[in-house]
């Protein structure tokens, strides 16, 4: 019985029924990645460990909401004993020692962990094309990214070789690649999942999110993935409710805010025709929209490109080839062994993003930029808390187009940046949001963004659920759709 | 033409906490390298940090002691520099909002009281050590000092010598140990300090150009690399040239100060709030906890001892100005009634044997209950004072119990006076010529009669019952 393109919830009644076994379930998911080994989803696969798990859930009586579940982790967590590259040729032999707290979450509820997926080097790009080991395909087209820096796991969802990846989201690298592949990821409020183990691009922005089939394999997920965890500080200590439970409540009256200063008219029109068709389908569902402002949200683009660099500057400071990653060959002396080994293990977009953020926090310039870019972020916030006043969610559309060619964007990164246009204000805010497939633009699909309020992840999930239970964009598939 | 030198201060303490400022990685000296290092402390990729509350509680307990502001609210910043013992490239510290702010201090110099205010005193993680001489065209990294937490306490620039510096370097010592936030041990570098130094003409407004020597960790360094700074800087002033800013290191062995690097030369060190720490809040009533258990200091002390043990007030100064000559006063003081006997004693022999070792009261072999039974055995008569000094050197040697030592040595005291009365009219009987002098006149030869009974009792006698006897024998 073929598991692929099989959601998280048909895979947990497919080993209740005893229709599958585990090892089964195991053995059928690595034969789909081999056969799509040319996506090159996957940096580093966990075959032996993966089956033994199996094997031992079909012996004892596994427990676990997800016992037996396959998923695919994205290659910034840390996995004791696995290879974590985190997309970078500097990190190409590190083995951590231990595991992030989000891996021990799920596969404490019971996931195989596969293998770890590919992405953009340290989570820094927006189609995957900056990883050091080689681009990934979007699997609905040869030459078409999958977005990122997710991308792997976005490519591995949406090709259905696992029903379920994790990703971590900084400016928009679970909703983007979502949104390219056409597939659900979620990017919880700030603090909700712990970062201990995340290999940190921009601390303050950074959060590891579910990607899945659908919002209710998302909640699923979510559920496990949380805690609090006194190993990280701004983890939240707040109770985390089960994010299935209101699914299926109906959104009527459901208020939802379309954001006046988001000019869609710029957009292809194919994106503007699906946006008004999903904005027509919420309001079929018995949602009602209302114009909000977020006046400051067009210095999203400018002050997310300060304060990630100014973090990443620091936070990749210790990549230094003294400890741990790589070390540059017969260095001179030490100012050598520096610059040759961060010039040899760090790829261009590293380079150009430390370089911006140890510039915007070098004397005489601190005031003007980071502290500046600190002030706006705080009125971007601002601004949510005051729209959230009188609605309960905000949509737009989650990237400006469908997957790109690979290559396309060229050698101008503010093009790239830009793909991030819609995402970013949700990190800045540190507020949950979301991206589903809510449409298809020449055969490539497209996905709807949600944003919540501060802790509420449950009413995105339901809002999403409830479109999800009536419409199938979710239910495409590359190789045609899913009955 | 006269010169003014303006030196401020920078303390680094390191405080007493068992696990890093942090991390769980234990704080304690001497290991194996390497071998007190945690994931946090070696910063791998995807670790992070968790402030240590006790730290923070001892960084107060400083601040309440120097009437300082307390900041309930404090963050923390990111330092970044490249260097292979600090495993983060940066360093985690207090730049914007410290935990203690503006606070003060009383020091005395030759007898003169002056108050040094300080201007703040932030928590910060102490680096690892780079070890140098050990491998052969390569450099060693032990990371067991990696995030030991450090109170930096910085003075404001005025302190007007090198006595001044060494005042106030010794009144913060003896604050941070009588704390109980330090162990103030200098050797191993649990106290350091870099010393601001500029020179300026007496009737200038504005501070000379000031140098900065980094690192020293003893009261004599401090003095000479001051005296030498100030004597440079005159020299070149005198000669009518400028003085540099810039960081200096100080070579004990040469006695002088040499270039570290210009101020051109030093790093931007791009500090931004640190994205992995929230705010350290500290509730009122955290704070009042602190402040009801705060330790007894030196001034509190010594009144104490004045009030309620009789104890001269320069007694009472010198045994409260250390901590463990304090705790074993009061220690001793426990075990038994005559506190004048123990402060002699503490003040007297024990003071001196401690200055011919050149150590301290908690490096040597004397507990409070042993030393306790030595002052009991001198008042209960047991043994003479004479007799008591050579138990104490005994002790100093080996620690051995008082009673011990006085039984396996036989030093009890001959109480006996119809003993000493035989031994007495013996050397009488024996030294007729001696006599007849005394009798004659010369009194100084009483103490010839008591030499003898005391070396015919090998020092045991009582020495008040042999005089009573002798006198009354001899008249």
């Amino acid at each position: 019985m073929s598991v692929q393109y099989k959601s998280i919830k048909e895979l947990k009644n497919m080993l209740n029924n005893r229709d599958i076994s585990h090892t089964e379930l195991i053995q059928e998911t690595f034969l789909n990645i081999k056969n799509n080994s040319k996506l090159n989803a996957f940096i580093t696969l966990n075959e032996e460990e993966s089956l033994k798990k199996a094997n031992n859930l079909d012996n004892i009586a596994g427990s676990g909401s997800l016992a037996g579940i396959p998923i695919a982790q994205k290659d910034l967590f840390c996995t004791k004993d696995l290879k974590t590259t985190c997309g970078s040729n500097m990190l190409s032999n590190f083995i951590p020692p231990y595991s992030a707290t989000v891996i021990k979450n799920l596969e404490n509820a019971g996931c195989i962990s596969v293998g770890k997926t590919n992405m953009d080097e340290f989570a820094m790009g927006s189609s995957n094309e900056t990883s050091f080991y080689g681009n990934v395909q979007n699997p609905w087209g040869e030459n078409l990214v999958p977005g990122g820096s997710s991308g792997g796991s976005a490519a591995a969802v949406a090709a259905g070789i696992v029903p379920a990846a994790s990703g971590t989201d900084t400016g928009g690298s679970i909703r983007q690649p979502a949104s390219l592949c056409g597939i659900s990821g979620l990017k919880p409020t700030y603090g909700r999942i712990s970062r201990w183990g995340m290999i940190a691009f921009a601390s303050s922005l950074d959060q590891a999110g579910p990607m899945a089939r659908t919002a209710e394999d998302c909640a699923l997920l979510l559920n496990e993935m949380c805690s609090h965890d006194e190993k990280d500080t701004t983890s939240i200590d707040e109770a985390i409710p089960d994010f299935t439970e209101n699914l299926n409540s109906s959104i009527q009256g459901l208020k939802i805010g379309l954001v006046k200063e988001f000019d869609l008219s710029k957009l292809d029109n194919d994106v503007v025709q699906i946006f008004e068709e999903s904005k027509k389908h919420y309001e079929s569902l018995g949602a009602e929209f209302i114009e909000i402002s977020l006046p400051n949200i067009s210095l999203s683009v400018p002050t997310y490109y300060v304060v990630a660099p100014a973090e990443c500057s620091s936070n990749l400071s210790r990549f230094d080839g003294v400890k741990f990653g790589k070390r540059c060959d017969n260095p001179k002396d030490l100012e050598e062994l520096y610059i040759k080994t961060r010039s040899e293990g760090f790829g261009d977009e590293v380079k150009r993003r430390i370089l911006i953020g140890s510039y915007v926090l070098s004397a005489g310039f601190y005031d003007a930029y980071y502290k500046k870019a600190q002030q706006v972020r705080r009125l971007i916030k601002n601004d949510f808390d005051s729209a959230f006043k009188n609605v309960d969610i905000i949509m737009s559309p989650t990237t400006r187009g469908a997957a790109f060619e690979a290559g396309s964007k060229g050698d101008d990164p503010i093009q790239m940046y830009l793909e991030d246009l819609f995402t970013i204000p949700a990190n800045l805010a540190g507020l949950p949001a979301m991206s589903i497939p809510n449409g298809m633009v020449d055969n490539k699909p497209i996905g709807l963004q949600l944003i919540g309020n501060f802790l509420d992840e449950s009413r995105l999930l339901q809002a999403a659920h409830n479109f999800q239970i009536s419409t199938d964009w979710h239910l495409k598939t590359p190789s045609g759709s899913k009955s | 033409m006269s010169w003014e030198t303006v030196i401020g201060l920078e303390i680094h303490v390191q405080l007493s906490t068992d696990s890093k400022l942090f991390s769980g990685g234990s704080t304690s000296f001497g290991a194996e390298p390497n071998t007190h290092v945690d994931l946090i402390d070696l910063g791998l990729p995807g670790v992070l940090p968790v402030a240590n509350r006790g730290a923070f509680h001892k960084a107060i307990r400083f601040g309440l002691a120097t009437n300082a502001e307390i900041n309930q609210t404090s963050t923390f910043d990111r330092k970044n520099y490249f260097y292979p013992d600090l495993p983060k490239g940066y360093q985690i510290t207090q730049m914007a909002l410290p935990i203690v702010g503006k606070g003060s201090i009383s020091i005395e110099v030759d007898g003169e009281e002056k108050i040094i205010n300080i201007t703040r005193a932030h928590l910060e993680e102490d680096a690892g050590k780079s070890i140098h001489d050990l491998f052969d065209g390569e450099t060693g990294v032990d990371l067991n000092r990696a995030g030991t937490p450090l109170l930096e306490i910085v003075s404001e620039p005025e302190i007007s010598n090198a006595k001044e510096a060494v005042a106030y370097f010794k009144a913060i010592r003896q604050i941070v140990t009588f704390l109980d936030i330090c162990d103030g041990n200098m050797a191993q570098g649990s106290m350091r300090c870099d010393v601001n130094v500029s020179v300026k003409k007496s009737d200038d407004t504005e501070l000379g150009t000031r140098a900065e020597i980094k690192n020293i960790n003893s009261f004599k360094f401090i003095e000479k690399a001051i005296n030498f700074e100030i004597d440079r800087q005159i020299r070149i002033l005198e000669s009518g040239d400028s003085v540099v800013q810039e960081t200096r290191l100080y070579d004990s062995v040469k006695n002088e100060t040499r270039s570290m690097r210009s101020k051109e030369e030093a790093n931007d060190y791009r500090y931004f709030p640190c994205p992995d720490l929230l705010p350290v809040v500290i509730s009122d009533n955290e704070l009042k906890e602190i402040k009801d258990n705060l330790p007894e200091l030196p001034d509190e002390k010594e009144r104490r001892y004045v009030e309620e043990s009789n104890l001269d007030s320069s007694e009472a100064k010198i045994i409260a100005s250390s901590k463990t000559m304090a705790n074993m006063f009061e220690g001793a003081c426990a075990k038994t009634n005559d506190s004048k006997l123990v402060a002699n004693w503490l003040v007297g022999d024990i003071s001196a044997l401690l200055n011919k070792d050149n150590i301290d009261l908690q490096e040597s072999k004397l507990t409070a209950d042993n030393f306790a039974l030595l002052i009991e055995r001198i008042s209960d008569k047991t043994i003479s004072g004479k007799i008591a000094k050579s138990v104490l050197e005994e002790i100093w040697e080996t620690g051995n119990n008082v009673d011990a030592i006085i039984e396996s040595k036989g030093l009890v005291q001959i109480q006996d006076e119809s003993l000493l009365e035989k031994i007495a009219q013996t050397i009488i009987d024996n030294n007729p010529s001696q006599v007849e002098a005394f009798k004659g006149g010369k009194d100084k030869l009483f103490g010839f009669f008591v030499g003898q009974v005391m070396k015919e009792t090998q020092g045991k006698a009582n020495p008040q019952s042999v005089n009573e006897i002798l006198k009354r024998l001899l008249s």
